[in-house]
C-alpha cells in the first residue's frame, strides 16, 4: 500500500506491505538509518521518534496508522550542521558512548523537556524509563538533560509554550 | 601541549548524535538475501526430520538449507573455533554453525531460509517444521554434576575439563589447620544475558570477480574473525575482509565467532550473493552467548585477630551446550584474583567446566574477575562478622603491603601486581561516603525499629586487564598472543594517521588516540585521524576486550610516536645542519639547543619526508613507523565501592540510595571517558546483584528471553554516581595506564550485595542470592523470623 | 520480529469499523494506538487476517463533563487522559493512572479504549476503572450499551465486548472530593506492576480493585465489604486477597503477591485515610 508523510520536513511516499512498521518505514523505504531497532517488545526506547512533536516508539506503529503525519528522526533534529541543543548537551556531558541507544535517547529527552522544560532529576529520570542505555548508567544522560534545561531555559520556554504546555 | 589528563569532548560523537553512525544493519548491498534461522526449541533432542517443503515454496524465498544439507555442502573445514584448550584433556565436542542429528540447546540453529527481505526470511522460517526425538536436558549446574542425564549423548560425562591452580598444597592443609575463624561460603553466579543496545547482525559481500568476500559484523574482533573464518571454512585468509563498522556496544557478547557469521560468509561465497542476518532481541538469547554461569565455594582460614592465612576455591563452571571461543578461559581468567588485595600467604584454587543443555557462556564484562571479587568481597565480610570487626577494619587488617604503596609485588595465585596503594582508595571512599554519618542513621532506623533499614555495602576490588604479556597467555594455553599494533604517519599537510588493532564498540578510541598523538608529536587532536576496525586497513591486531586498548593498543600508538619523532629527528638535522643530539622536540617543533630561533615544526618535516629532495643518505622517503607492543605484564587497577541501599522489608523491595565508587586505573588519559566507563561498569554490576537473570527452567527452555521479562534497569532506577579517582601509575608501561573498561562492574556487585546483607543483618541473614529479588529478600525475611 | 502479513482496513467511522468486524468475524482485530496489539503481532501470537485501524477516528478522543460522570472518548490517549484539567480535578484517580501506564511514548499513542478492551489484568486502568465504578460504552451493529466495569472484564484477555462491537466510550463517576490512592509495585518504572491496587472513595463508599492478581482485573470484594461494615483499614487490607487467583512468575508466587495485595492495600487505606 501507499504510505505518505512527512519525515524531518520532507514529503515521502513509499509502497510498502500493510504489515511495515515505522521504523523500517524509516529505516528501509524512507533510507533513514538513524532510528535504531534495540527489542522487539517496546521496552528499549532505540526506536523512538517525534510523531507530531510527541516521542513514540517508532516499532510499535504502523507506517500506514501514521499516514499524513510529521515525524522526526534523529536526522531531522539538527539545523544544518548546528546541533540541536539537546544533541550538544550530550556531547558536552559524554551522554553517549557506543551511540546506539542515543537518536532515540535524545528524541525522547526533546520530548520530555518538551512538555516539561525545569524537570527535577527525579523527573528526568522517570521520563526516561522507557529508554535502556548500557553503556552510560545514565549518570551523564541525565546530566545532559539537566544542563540544557538549565542552560538552554528560554528555547525549551518557548517549545512548551508552542505546544500549549505550561511548565 | 598537555592534553592527556583533560577532558576533551569525543570526536565520534556528533556522527553518532545525528545518526550518521552506520552499524551492520544500516549498511546494504545489492542482491542480498536475508538469512531466516530454524531454531531448536528443544534443549536435547535428536532432529528426527526436517521439512522445509512449506517454506522453499513461498513468496521471496531463495533456498532453505538443512544442517544436513549445509553439511554435505562441505561448507567447512573444522567446528567453530574455541581458541582456549584450557587442558590437553578438555572434552571439547564439534560445534557446527547447524545441528546435524542432535540439537544440544533451544535455538541452536537447525535450518536457515534465505529470502529476498527481513519479513520474508521470517515469514519462511516459521513454515519449516522439525520432527523431534526428545532427550533429557541437563539444565542446572547441579543437574550436569550428578551426570544422571547427558547434555550431549555421545559423551561420558558432562564434565569437560578440571583446572587447578593449587601452589603449595601442603601450605594451604597447614593453614586452614592453624587457623582460629573459617569462613565457607557458596554463591551462585547467576547467567546474564549481555544485552549490547546494538543487537548482532552480519552482512557478507562477495567480491563480483569471485573468491573474496567482505563481511560487515557488529563485531569486537574483526581481526580475530577473519583467522578463524578462514581457518574453519577454508577460504584463504588473504581472501576475507572483515569489517567491524560502527559497533553499539559489546561488553564481550561480540567477542565470538558465530554460526550466523560463518553461515552469512560461507553462502555469500557459495551462491555469489551478499547474505545478511540480524538478530531480533528475543532471539540474542539463543544467538549470541550469556556470562556468568558459576557456582562458587569459598573458603576462609583466618587468626584470631582476623589476618588471613589461607583462600580456597572450587567452582563448577557452566560452560553451556559448546565451547565457543573463550568458554573453558573465562572462569579461570579470575582465578588469580580470589585473593582480592590481601595478603594472603597460602591460595588454592580448582574449577571443574561442566556442560549443560542452554546457550553457551563465554565472555561478559570482567569475565570472570567480577565473579572472582564477588566471592572475596562477600566472604570478607562474613568474616569479619565471625571476628566482630566492621567490613572496614577487616579490610585494612589484610591489605597487601599493609595497605602501603607497593611496585611489582609477588602473590601466591603466581601473579606479580603492577602496583597498588590500597589503604588511600579506602580512606578516600569511607570519606566520601560520610560512612560513619551513615552507619549513625543505620543505627538510627535499627533502633526505631524502621520497616525501612539502610545497608552499606564495602567492596575493594582489584582487577586484571592490559590482556596481556604474550608468553603469559601462552602458560594459560590461550590460542593468541596478547600484543597489539599502531602505525603512527604524518601526512603531506602535517596531519596525522593512526592505524590501531584495538576496535572500538563504544569506548571512544579515536578520541583517546588523538590526545596520545597530539601530546606526544605537539599537534593538535583535531590534526589526528583515528582508523580502525577495517582488516583491510588495519590488517594487524588483536581487537578490544579485557580493557586492553589503552595498556596495550594505546601504548603501542605512543611508542610508535617516540618511533616518528626518532626519524623526525634525523630529519630536522639534517636539513637544518646540526646534530640529533642537539635537537629539543617540544611544542611540536625541534629546536637547536641554544638557538631558539633555529626551529622546525614537525609538519614541515612531514612534508620534507614526503618531497625526499633532502633526507639523510639511504632513508626511506616517509614519516611512518609502527609498533607491535607486547607488554611485560598484566596491569592490576583496583578501588573501593561503597554501596548504599535501602531495604524495605514490608516488600523486601531494594533501592539504591547512593553508589561511591573510587577508582585507581593509573594514569588517565581522558577524564570524562574515564569516569563514563566507571558509570556504565557500575550499572552493569548493580543490574546483576538486583535485577537481572536468565531463568531456565527444568527443561532447558528460557523464561525471558526479552526485555519484557529480562529486566535491564532504567535511569529511573538508578541514582546519579559519586565517584573520585586515585593515580597510581602501573611501572608495566611507558604511558602508567592499567584500563578502566571493566572496573566498575567488577566492584558493583559485591559492593550492592554486601549492603544488602547488612541491612539485613539484625535478622541474622548473611547471604542473598542474586538478583536480590524483593520476592527473594522478602522471603529471607520471613524464615529469618521463624 | 515483524507480524505476520494481514489486509489493511482503515475505518472512516465507528460504523465503518463495526460493519468490518461483523463482516470478517474472528478473522479481524480492532487497532487502536496498537501498544497493546502490535507486541502481540510482532512475536505472531497475534495473527489476524484482518486489522480494522482506528487510530485516527478523532472524533473519539474527548473528555465530556456527562452531568454526574465523566465522557471519554475510547481513542483519548493515555497522556491527554493524565493531562486533562477535567479528569485531574472530577477524577484524580484516573488521571494519575493514566500517567502510570508504561513510559512516555506508550503514553502519546496508547488509548484508553485501547488498554481496557485488552483486557490485560496486570494493567493499570482496568483496575483505576472498577474502583472509580465507572462504565464503558459498547457500540455494535444492534446500536449501543452500557457495561458496567464489574462486568466487563470476563476472563484472561477477554471482556464482555462482542466481536463486532466497538468499545466507544469510557464513563467515570464525577468525585471531585473523593480521596484515593494509588499504589504499583514493580521493579523497574516501565514494568506492568507485579500488584498494585487502585482505591477510590466513590458514591457508593471506597472502591478497591487489584492489578495482576487473578486471570482478569478485579474489585477487592474482600475488602470492600469489610470496609462498607466497618472494619479497620488494617483489618479491611488483611482480605485483600481473598477471592484472587494470583499468577506465579518470575516475580512473584501467590504467596508473595497475597502478602503484597495485603500491605499494597494496607497502605491505599492509609494513604486516603
Amino acid at each position: 500500500m501507499q504510505v505518505d508523510m512527512t519525515v524531518n520536513g520532507q514529503d515521502r511516499s513509499a509502497d510498502v506491505e500493510a504489515r511495515t512498521l515505522l521504523v523500517y518505514y524509516l529505516r528501509d523505504a524512507v533510507g533513514l538509518t538513524g532510528t535504531n531497532v534495540g527489542c522487539d517488545t517496546s521496552s528499549c526506547g532505540a526506536c523512538t521518534v517525534l510523531l507530531n512533536g510527541e516521542s513514540v516508539k517508532s516499532c510499535t506503529i504502523l507506517a500506514a496508522q501514521v499516514r499524513g503525519a510529521d515525524v522526526t528522526t534523529i536526522e531531522g533534529l539538527a539545523d544544518g550542521t548546528a546541533l540541536h541543543p539537546m544533541q550538544q548537551a550530550f556531547m558536552e556531558c559524554h551522554g553517549l558512548q557506543c551511540g546506539y541507544c542515543t537518536p532515540g535517547m535524545v528524541l525522547a529527552a526533546t520530548s520530555l523537556l518538551a512538555d516539561n522544560p525545569r524537570p527535577t532529576e527525579a523527573e528526568v529520570r522517570e521520563g526516561l524509563e522507557g529508554n535502556l542505555c548500557r553503556c552510560t548508567g545514565y549518570h551523564n544522560i541525565v546530566k545532559a538533560v539537566l544542563h540544557t534545561a538549565e542552560h538552554d531555559a528560554a528555547f525549551w520556554q518557548a517549545r512548551a509554550s508552542k505546544s500549549g504546555v505550561t511548565a | 601541549m598537555t592534553v592527556i589528563g583533560t577532558p576533551l569532548k569525543r570526536k565520534e560523537d556528533p556522527k553518532l548524535l545525528t545518526g550518521e553512525g552506520k552499524y551492520v544493519d544500516d549498511i546494504h548491498a545489492v542482491g542480498e538475501l536475508w538469512m531466516g534461522m530454524v531454531r531448536s526449541t528443544m534443549a536435547h533432542a535428536t532432529i528426527d526430520g526436517v521439512d522445509t517443503s512449506a517454506a522453499a515454496g513461498m513468496p521471496g524465498v531463495h533456498a532453505v538449507y538443512t544442517g544436513a544439507q549445509l553439511m554435505d555442502m562441505g561448507l567447512w573445514a573444522a567446528p567453530l573455533p574455541c581458541a582456549w584448550p584450557v587442558t590437553p584433556d578438555m572434552v571439547n565436542p564439534p560445534h557446527y554453525p547447524v545441528a546435524t542429528g542432535e540439537v544440544h540447546h533451544v535455538g541452536e540453529i537447525i535450518a536457515v531460509v534465505l529470502a529476498d527481505t527481513r519479513a520474508r526470511a521470517a515469514d519462511a522460517a516459521e513454515q519449516v517444521e522439525v520432527s523431534y526425538g526428545p532427550l533429557p536436558a541437563v539444565a542446572s549446574i547441579a543437574e550436569a554434576r550428578t551426570d544422571g542425564a547427558k547434555a550431549h549423548s555421545e559423551l561420558a560425562s558432562n564434565k569437560s575439563y578440571t583446572w587447578a591452580l593449587v601452589p603449595d598444597p601442603a601450605a594451604l592443609d597447614a593453614a586452614f589447620a592453624a587457623a582460629t575463624h573459617h569462613v565457607t561460603a557458596e554463591f551462585t553466579q547467576q547467567r546474564l544475558i549481555p544485552v549490547p543496545m546494538e543487537p548482532r547482525g552480519v552482512l557478507a559481500v562477495p567480491g563480483v570477480a569471485g573468491g573474496d568476500v567482505t563481511i560487515y559484523s557488529s563485531s569486537q574482533v574483526p581481526h580475530f574473525l577473519k583467522i578463524l573464518l578462514a581457518a574453519t571454512t577454508g577460504i584463504s585468509e588473504s581472501k576475507i575482509r572483515a569489517v567491524a563498522p560502527a559497533v553499539g556496544g559489546g561488553f564481550g557478547a561480540k567477542l565470538n565467532i558465530n554460526p550466523d557469521e560463518s553461515l552469512a560468509l560461507v553462502l555469500a561465497n557459495k551462491l555469489g550473493r551478499p547474505v545478511r542476518w540480524t538478530e531480533t532481541r528475543s532471539e540474542a538469547a539463543f544467538s549470541t552467548h550469556q556470562g556468568r554461569g558459576q557456582l562458587q565455594r569459598i573458603e576462609l582460614a583466618a587468626d584470631a585477630d582476623g589476618k588471613l592465612l589461607g583462600v580456597r576455591v572450587h567452582l563448577d563452571a557452566d560452560m553451556g551446550a559448546y565451547m565457543m571461543l573463550v568458554t573453558p578461559g573465562v572462569p579461570l581468567l579470575g582465578s588469580f584474583l580470589y585473593t582480592g588485595v590481601y595478603d594472603v600467604p597460602a591460595f588454592g584454587f580448582t574449577c571443574d567446566g561442566w556442560f549443560t543443555n542452554m546457550t553457551p557462556t563465554d565472555a561478559y564484562r570482567g569475565a570472570g574477575r567480577p565473579e572472582a571479587s564477588y566471592a572475596i568481597e562477600r566472604a570478607m565480610d562474613i568474616l569479619a562478622g565471625k571476628v566482630g570487626v566492621g567490613p572496614d577494619e577487616i579490610r585494612r587488617r589484610n591489605y597487601l603491603a599493609g595497605g602501603e604503596k607497593f611496585e611489582n609485588l609477588a602473590v601466591p595465585s603466581t601473579l606479580v601486581f603492577d602496583s597498588g596503594h590500597y589503604g588511600p582508595s579506602l580512606d578516600l571512599a569511607l570519606d566520601k561516603a560520610g560512612y560513619g554519618d551513615l552507619r549513625a542513621e543505620q543505627a538510627r532506623r535499627r533502633a526505631a525499629g524502621d520497616s525501612k533499614q539502610l545497608g552499606i555495602g564495602l567492596c575493594t576490588y582489584v582487577e586484571i586487564c592490559g590482556l596481556a604479556p604474550s608468553r603469559a597467555l601462552g602458560g594459560l594455553g590461550f590460542g593468541s598472543g596478547g600484543w597489539e599494533h599502531a602505525v603512527v604517519r604524518l601526512l603531506p599537510t602535517g596531519k596525522a594517521e593512526v592505524v590501531s588493532g584495538s576496535t572500538p564498540h563504544g569506548q571512544g578510541h579515536e578520541t583517546s588516540w588523538s590526545m596520545i598523538v597530539a601530546d606526544k608529536l605537539g599537534i593538535d587532536p583535531a590534526d589526528v585521524t583515528v582508523l580502525h576496525s577495517d582488516t583491510a586497513i588495519s590488517p594487524l591486531g588483536l581487537d578490544t576486550y579485557g580493557s586492553r586498548s589503552l595498556a596495550v593498543g594505546g601504548v603501542a600508538i605512543s611508542m610508535a610516536c617516540d618511533k616518528v619523532i626518532d626519524k623526525a629527528r634525523l630529519i630536522a638535522a639534517h636539513q637544518m645542519e646540526a646534530n640529533p643530539e642537539d635537537l629539543e622536540f617540544a611544542e611540536g617543533a625541534f629546536t637547536v639547543k641554544g638557538s631558539p630561533d633555529k626551529t622546525m615544526p614537525i609538519q614541515a618535516i612531514a612534508f620534507g619526508a614526503f618531497l625526499a629532495h633532502n633526507l639523510p643518505d639511504g632513508m626511506e622517503p616517509n614519516l611512518q613507523e609502527q609498533m607491535t607492543f607486547d607488554p611485560s605484564n598484566f596491569a592490576f587497577p583496583f578501588g573501593t565501592h561503597v554501596a548504599v541501599v535501602e531495604v524495605d522489608e514490608t516488600t523486601g523491595q531494594v533501592d539504591l540510595l547512593r553508589y561511591v565508587a573510587v577508582d585507581d586505573c593509573g594514569n588517565q588519559i581522558n577524564p570524562l571517558i574515564v569516569e563514563g566507563q566507571i558509570h556504565g561498569g557500575i550499572v552493569q554490576g548493580v543490574a546483576q546483584a538486583l535485577w537481572e537473570d536468565a531463568a531456565w527452567d527444568a527443561d532447558g527452555n528460557l523464561r525471558n528471553p526479552s526485555l519484557l521479562d529480562y529486566l535491564v534497569p532504567s535511569a529511573a532506577e538508578m541514582p546519579s554516581f559519586e565517584t573520585a579517582f586515585t593515580v597510581t601509575p602501573s611501572p608495566a608501561n611507558p604511558l602508567g595506564v592499567k584500563g578502566v573498561g571493566e572496573a566498575g562492574t567488577i566492584g558493583s556487585a559485591a559492593a550492592v550485595i554486601n549492603a544488602v546483607c547488612d541491612a539485613l543483618s539484625p535478622h541474622g541473614i548473611t547471604d542473598i542470592e542474586m538478583p536480590a529479588t524483593p520476592r527473594r529478600v522478602w522471603k529471607a525475611i520471613q524464615e529469618a523470623k521463624q | 520480529m515483524i507480524p505476520a502479513s494481514f489486509d489493511y482496513v482503515e475505518a472512516a467511522s465507528a460504523e465503518a469499523a463495526i460493519a468490518a468486524l461483523t463482516e470478517h468475524g474472528d478473522e479481524a482485530k480492532l487497532m487502536a494506538g496498537g501498544h497493546s496489539l502490535i507486541p502481540l503481532m510482532r512475536f505472531r501470537l497475534a495473527t489476524p487476517a484482518v486489522v480494522v485501524d482506528i487510530s485516527r477516528l478523532s472524533g473519539l478522543s474527548y473528555v465530556r463533563d456527562g452531568g454526574d460522570h465523566l465522557a471519554i472518548g475510547a481513542l483519548t490517549r493515555h497522556c491527554d487522559v493524565e493531562t486533562s484539567d477535567m479528569v485531574r480535578s472530577q477524577a484524580g484517580l484516573l488521571a494519575h493512572v493514566a500517567g502510570q501506564v508504561g513510559d512516555p511514548q506508550v503514553r502519546h499513542r496508547g488509548t484508553i479504549g485501547g488498554s481496557l478492551a485488552h483486557g490485560d489484568p496486570a494493567s493499570d486502568l482496568p483496575a483505576a476503572l472498577l474502583a472509580l465504578g465507572g462504565s464503558v460504552v459498547a457500540r455494535g451493529p444492534g446500536g449501543e450499551r452500557v457495561i458496567p466495569a464489574a462486568e466487563l472484564f470476563t476472563g484472561f484477555l477477554e471482556t464482555a465486548l462482542a466481536p463486532d462491537e466497538l468499545l466507544t466510550e469510557v464513563r467515570v463517576p464525577k468525585v471531585p472530593d473523593a480521596r484515593w490512592s494509588f499504589q504499583k509495585f514493580n521493579r523497574r518504572a516501565q514494568d506492568w506492576a507485579i500488584v498494585g491496587v487502585a482505591a477510590c472513595g466513590n458514591g457508593a463508599g471506597t472502591g478497591v480493585a487489584l492489578i495482576n492478581m487473578g486471570q482478569t482485573p478485579m474489585v477487592a470484594a474482600a475488602v470492600q465489604s469489610a470496609l462498607a461494615s466497618g472494619a479497620s483499614a488494617a483489618d479491611a487490607a488483611a482480605r485483600a486477597a481473598e477471592g484472587t487467583e494470583p499468577p506465579d512468575d518470575l516475580n512473584g508466587d501467590a504467596e508473595y503477591r497475597t502478602h503484597l495485595a495485603q500491605v499494597l492495600v494496607g497502605r491505599a487505606l492509609a494513604e486516603m485515610a
